[in-house]
């Protein structure tokens, strides 16, 4: 079986390398949103994210991949008594999905050739504790969009059809992808997003070449090249753990949640959401740093990734959303 | 000049056989063919070859259901036999060669499962048989991208194509994998996509195994310059997004012509001299140059514009689907994978049938005897998107600063729209005919860079406007969107459908397209952008049917607070 191709392997792109790593810090940062042109590697990312992540220690068979037995659902069937360790799930939401694969439904065989009422978890289940990716978000059917976010507020998949009653916990990172080109995305789930990054194709003619070069050398010489990346890889799994492990004792001077605030007013960002995901992924940046305490350097480096998609849009401002936020970090952190 | 229309035709055969033959190496290399050709002699004549070379390719039909592509529930088998029997679909175990006939009617949904199966390495290939007429009618361009080699057959006539011998592949396959490329070789195709335009990496990644194909086929172990030449047309060539600038004098690119067999003469020189690594890529360019398509700026607008997301609710008409919306009776049906069962209305269809399925099979395992008929599925009715067109004069009369207003109400509403999920679209008539300056399109990205470059000036074809709008009209609502003409003119029509310059006739033309636009039940408004209310216009509106808004000094506020009044129900 040949793994995906390496996370550390990319060329470029480390604003999206950096937003991935950190909801790998701390989850709780909320999602991903990549915008961008074809063929930036957006979908060879978040593969490589998966490859990339720690691995989580789940009950065997656990259709949630519950982190002990107590924690497993009661409708869950078929499911060990033993913790096994799997790889952190990454799981593909394809556009067509109905919204039975998605939250879930009756098992419609089991209902019709044995008469049982069974449930057959969807895709939030099997995402719990992991990532759930969706291509081509902004194509993505409004229903199943509502779903979700009711879902990613809630950290819980409540199922209520069909005479079924069961809710199961669903926590997941959500990472989005799309061409801006193709249609936008409702700003009540731009929102939802912790972070959002631009991608655009390297303008360099070096990195282009590099990109080749790579990627001819991953399929023509497997081996050899991941043998050489799999190291790079392991050293940034170790400082995603160190990170995870260095977050708690971040300290947050008042300072910082004084520029924190200072920068959402002067963007008049809605609500208080840009705030808190500003400081929660400026602590990972510092804990990924391996840093002690907040600084404006962090916010100053993830500013742009937390506020660009919070902005109220005018259509008159031909300048973008991007370069708003640096004006207004230039202004408030100097 | 016939004799190079003959070259150009008998070129576009050799590469569609050179496509065929790379195939056949090594078809998951490439990722697929998407070809653009009506369906004919010639299309048949390329398919019966691909068939030839590659018997493993398997037509894909257009109504394929999700278990059958992807793999999923057996329902018949599992019914009949009383245990669960999966199956798996065409893309879900072995390497597949899939055809996908009417690709340019392929949903985006399924485009972008087909594009992760692409993407997750399994060996699959797909040809894209694609029929579109226009250039905004395609195979969507997230799964175009993802096949390696594109061909279009267009203008083709049958005896411009010779039967297509099938060539035996066997030893290419064998030679493949100990093919090498040298170090130049990278760099050049990365140049030549960079001078073409061409952003997505994939591309590049496509020439490089392409040449490596092309090699294998010719008997060599390394790639050389004509492979990456035939890469190049094959690959790079129909993807151009830019007609490379000659930035190197002409008796440069005569030199190179001589060049190429000291090349191969000599490798070791070929890979240290600054100068000769040079000069593939103008060989490179010139090829690419040769075969560019000759409508390419038509397509590239084309390939610019957005694609409409799928089935979103909206405010416009009723559809009948099986998704969501308000329940309607249930319907006699076979699951898909798509469409979500009524259980109750199922069991109550088996329900009679119990007593003698029961007498006929006495030993089945199942409390209940459900066959595959017995399914009934849910179906609900939705509401379809609405599809804002304006239609904006923007003639010498109209004045440059109604053109300004009429610019920021559309930016306007289409930031309203997102609350109210509408698309929008523009279409500008100024000079001798109208123009269609924006697909229907949410992005607000798209509609300021088209309108920003929206000029103003010359007659008015007021007939040609509606004509335009009427024509976009038809097509959208046959996707299922609900379309709303606005107008916004002064109304001194004086350029005919024809273009010629009468008054009479252009206000006859106006007033005749006007009806026909009522005939069709296309809701419209009129807006009177000149500085006195016009009889004549009031007129026009009467013909369509349609509220009249005399607007003698309205700005972008009040003019998009007008329309959102007159389109409420």
């Amino acid at each position: 079986m040949t793994h995906p191709f390496p996370f550390s392997a990319i060329v470029g792109q480390d604003e999206m390398k950096q937003a991935m790593i950190l909801t790998a810090i701390d989850p709780g940062i909320g999602g991903v949103l990549v915008f961008g042109d074809r063929g930036t590697g957006k979908s060879t990312s978040v593969r490589a994210l998966a490859a990339l992540l720690p691995r989580i220690v789940a009950v065997e068979g656990c259709p949630c991949n519950s982190a002990t037995v107590d924690a497993v659902p009661d409708w869950a069937e078929g499911v060990g008594e033993t913790q096994i360790e799997k790889p952190t799930p990454v799981i593909d939401l394809p556009l067509g999905a109905t919204e039975d694969r998605v939250v879930g439904a009756l098992d419609i065989e089991r209902a019709l050739t044995r008469g049982e009422k069974a449930f057959e978890p969807g895709l939030l289940a099997r995402a719990n504790r992991g990532y759930l990716y969706i291509d081509e978000v902004n194509l993505l059917e409004d229903h199943i969009v509502d779903l979700l976010l009711d879902v990613a507020v809630s950290g819980e998949n409540v199922i209520e059809r069909e005479g079924l009653s069961i809710r199961h916990p669903a926590r997941f990172v959500l990472v989005g992808s799309g061409n801006p080109e193709e249609g936008e995305l409702r700003p009540q789930l731009l929102d939802r997003f912790g972070l959002s990054v631009e991608v655009t194709s390297p303008d360099n003619i070096e990195d282009r070449i590099e990109v080749i070069r790579r990627r001819d050398a991953y399929e023509m010489d497997y081996d050899t090249f991941m043998d050489h990346w799999r190291g790079e890889d392991a050293h940034l799994r170790k400082r995603i753990l160190a990170g995870r492990e260095a977050l708690r004792n971040i300290e947050t001077p008042d300072d910082t949640l004084r520029d924190c605030a200072q920068l959402c007013i002067e963007l008049g960002a809605d609500g208080l959401r840009g705030e808190l995901t500003l400081l929660r992924a400026a602590r990972a940046v510092a804990a990924f740093a391996g840093a002690s305490a907040v600084t404006r350097d962090h916010l100053r480096q993830i500013a742009p990734s937390a506020l660009r998609h919070r902005l109220r849009r005018d259509p008159l401002d031909e300048a973008g959303s991007t370069a708003r936020v640096l004006r207004a970090v230039e202004r408030v952190l100097g | 000049m016939k004799d190079l229309i003959d070259t150009d035709r008998d070129h576009t055969w050799l590469r569609a056989a050179m496509a065929v033959a790379v195939l056949a190496v090594d078809p998951a290399a490439v990722g697929g063919l998407w070809i653009r050709a009506r369906s004919g002699p010639v299309r048949d004549r390329l398919l019966s070859a691909l068939q030839a070379a590659l018997p493993q390719m398997r037509r894909m039909p257009p109504n394929i259901g999700d278990d059958h592509l992807f793999g999923g529930v057996d329902l018949s088998a599992t019914l009949s036999s009383g245990r669960l029997v999966r199956r798996t679909g065409l893309l879900g175990g072995e390497p597949a060669l899939l055809l996908i006939p009417m690709a340019e009617r392929l949903p985006p949904a399924l485009a972008a499962r087909l594009s992760q199966a692409l993407d997750a390495g399994a060996g699959h290939a797909l040809i894209g048989l694609d029929e579109g007429v226009d250039a905004d009618e395609s195979l969507p361009h997230s799964l175009g991208d993802r096949l390696g080699i594109h061909l279009d057959l267009d203008g083709l006539g049958q005896s411009d194509c010779a039967v297509l011998e099938p060539v035996s592949v066997g030893l290419a396959r064998q030679r493949l994998k100990d093919v090498s490329v040298p170090e130049h070789a990278i760099p050049t195709l990365v140049t030549v996509a960079l001078k073409l335009g061409i952003d997505s990496p994939r591309a590049v990644v496509f020439a490089l195994r392409a040449a490596r194909a092309l090699a294998a086929l010719d008997g060599r172990t390394s790639v050389d310059e004509d492979d990456l030449v035939g890469a190049t047309e094959l690959v790079l060539a129909p993807r151009a997004t830019q007609i490379p600038l000659d930035d190197t004098a002409e008796p440069d690119l005569d030199d190179t012509n001589p060049e190429p067999p000291q090349d191969n003469a000599d490798p070791e020189e070929a890979d240290s001299g600054e100068d000769i690594q040079r000069l593939p890529e103008e060989v490179l360019l010139a090829a690419a140059k040769a075969v560019l398509p000759a409508d390419l700026l038509a397509r590239l607008a084309a390939q610019k514009a957005p694609r409409k997301a799928a089935n979103h609710a909206g405010a416009g008409a009723k559809r009948k689907g099986n998704r969501r919306g308000r329940p309607l009776p249930s319907r006699a049906g076979r699951l898909d994978g798509q469409s979500r069962i009524d259980l109750v209305a199922t069991l109550r269809a088996a329900a009679p049938w119990q007593k003698i399925r029961r007498t006929l099979t006495p030993d089945a395992p199942q409390r209940v005897l459900v066959r595959a008929e017995d399914l009934r599925l849910r179906r609900f009715e939705e509401r379809s998107d609405r599809l804002l067109i304006f239609t904006v004069d923007a003639s010498g009369s109209a004045a440059f600063a109604r053109l300004a207003e009429a610019k920021g109400a559309v930016e306007l509403l289409l930031a309203e729209a997102y609350a109210r999920r509408d698309h929008v679209a523009l279409v500008a008539f100024r000079g001798e005919q109208a123009q269609l300056l924006l697909p229907p399109t949410r992005s607000l990205v798209q509609t300021k860079r088209r309108l920003g470059a929206l000029p103003g000036g010359g007659g008015t074809p007021l007939a040609s406007g509606l004509k335009s709008a009427l024509e976009l009209a038809q097509q959208c609502s046959s996707r299922g969107m609900t379309p709303t003409v606005a107008l916004l003119t002064d109304g001194r029509a004086n350029i005919a459908l024809d273009g010629s310059a009468d008054r009479n006739a252009a206000a006859e033309d106006a007033s005749a397209m006007a009806r026909a636009m009522r005939a069709q039940a296309t809701p419209a408004v009129v807006i009177d952008t000149g500085t006195r209310p016009q009889t004549q216009l009031r007129g026009l509106a009467e013909d369509l049917g349609a509220p009249y808004l005399p607007l003698p000094r309205a700005d972008s506020h009040r003019l998009s607070a007008a329309v959102g009044a007159a389109l409420e129900p």
